[in-house]
């Protein structure tokens, strides 16, 4: 069916989809390309090459317009962020340097881990992390301690472990680098379990890195010709669009339900991607 | 009599960045939008072809090849340029943090943005 659409046919209908898929990544806070790749691979029988080039800019376009404005509301932490894009950024040069040259079944078989590992953290939730906060020197040396604003003032908070989760982005840069996604579950990985930064500034400070990751491996994706303006147009158009909606819903909008099935959706589309490239289809 | 410029504080900086991210998304979804146009109008009635990678054409995979693009007014090479556009924005973001951070005298960070800054470049320029 989908072989005898045309271009102005075939390029509505993936607008729709990836509208459709930013506006529950922005819901669930897993992004938008951890779905548009799968559907458009699976679904479309896109190349999946050509469908993480288009995720990748979606993904710059949908951090950056977030971003704008997280960072006005003071969430956000631009010293934790520019520190760790150190890493983030080596970490997707590395990963989409590798992407240019191993296989393409490899890449889906490595993505069906990822879209499995992002639906056990969705379906998990979080734990919020509590108990006293000690300064660490390191943290500190670097002016990464700062303060966020709640109903009650602003409240102070505490870095730590700066090397582990600078380690942690370096896996997290170059799994972005490698699938054209925002890696922003890793991200906030990172920052809320391991360095124990209250989730609401994780979760701002991800974001505002995510354009920044994905940035650095939007260049090498161009210059080997991975990004087609055909296909890459009504993703970039639909995800941002999508998630800007998601936004608006989601003050205040009970999301429990929505994360189970868009968890098992995601479990659904990551053991397809493991089959089809073990079996070669991809 | 000079009235006191506004100093370089955290907030005026998160400010401005918040609005030069808000002015180059925009910007770019415009030119993107501008060129879908041209790019259906012609060409909406042709087939899809996504199946096999073949990688993009030259004319679309450098900054040179692009303005040619756009030059000639194609809807391909307006799309990309929107693109580029939009991975200009992040490292826009970047370069001036360099910037804030060297009024706020904070050497540390003008460092740690530098190292950030030469790492977008030297993906996007290759070299």
């Amino acid at each position: 069916m989908l072989h005898s659409l045309n271009i102005a046919e075939f390029t509505g209908l993936v607008w729709v989809v990836s509208l459709v898929a930013g506006f529950l990544g922005s819901l669930t806070g897993l992004g938008g390309g951890v779905v548009i790749i799968p559907v458009l691979s699976l679904v479309f029988g896109v190349d999946i090459r050509y469908a993480i080039g288009a995720s990748l800019v979606s993904v710059i376009a949908t951090s950056s317009g977030a971003a704008a404005a997280y960072v006005r509301q003071g969430f956000t932490n631009i010293r934790i962020g520019m520190f760790l894009e150190i890493a983030t950024t080596i970490g997707a040069l590395a990963g989409a340097s590798v992407a240019a040259i191993m296989p393409a079944t490899a890449i889906a078989v490595i993505f069906g881990l990822v879209l499995i590992h992002s639906a056990y953290l969705s379906s998990r939730g979080r734990q919020e992390q509590t108990g006293e906060q000690v300064p660490d020197a390191l943290a500190t040396r670097l002016k990464m301690n700062g303060t966020y604003p709640t109903p009650r003032g602003p409240q102070q908070y505490h870095v730590r472990r700066v090397p582990a989760g600078f380690v942690l982005m370096l896996v997290a840069g170059a799994l972005s680098g490698l699938l054209g996604i925002g890696s922003g579950a890793v991200k906030v990985l990172a920052m809320d379990q391991v360095m124990r930064i209250p989730f609401k500034v994780s979760t701002t400070t991800s974001n505002f890195m995510i354009g920044v990751t994905a940035a650095a491996s939007a260049g090498v994706y161009l210059r080997c010709g991975y990004i087609d303006p055909g296909l890459a147009m009504p993703v970039m158009l639909g995800v941002l669009a999508g998630s800007l909606i998601g936004a608006r819903v989601l003050v205040g909008a009970r999301t429990r339900v929505l994360r189970v099935v868009f968890g098992l959706v995601i479990l659904l589309l990551g053991i397809e991607m493991i089959y089809n490239g073990l079996t070669g289809r991809i | 009599m000079n009235r006191p410029k506004p100093a370089w504080t955290d907030e005026r900086v998160e400010a401005i960045v918040g609005h030069l991210l808000r002015v180059g998304v925009l910007t770019a979804a415009g030119v993107v939008l501008f060129g879908a146009a041209v790019y259906l109008v012609r060409h909406g009635g042709g087939s899809p072809d996504y199946g096999v990678f073949r990688g993009e054409p030259e004319e679309l995979r450098s900054l040179s090849g692009i303005i040619g693009s756009v030059l000639s007014f194609r809807g391909r090479g307006l799309i990309q340029l929107g693109l580029v556009l939009l991975i200009a924005t992040p490292v826009a973001r970047v370069a001036f943090c360099v910037f804030a951070f060297a009024r706020e005298r904070d050497w540390l960070y003008v460092v740690v943005t530098l190292i950030v800054l030469s790492a977008l470049l030297f993906s996007l320029t290759g070299s």
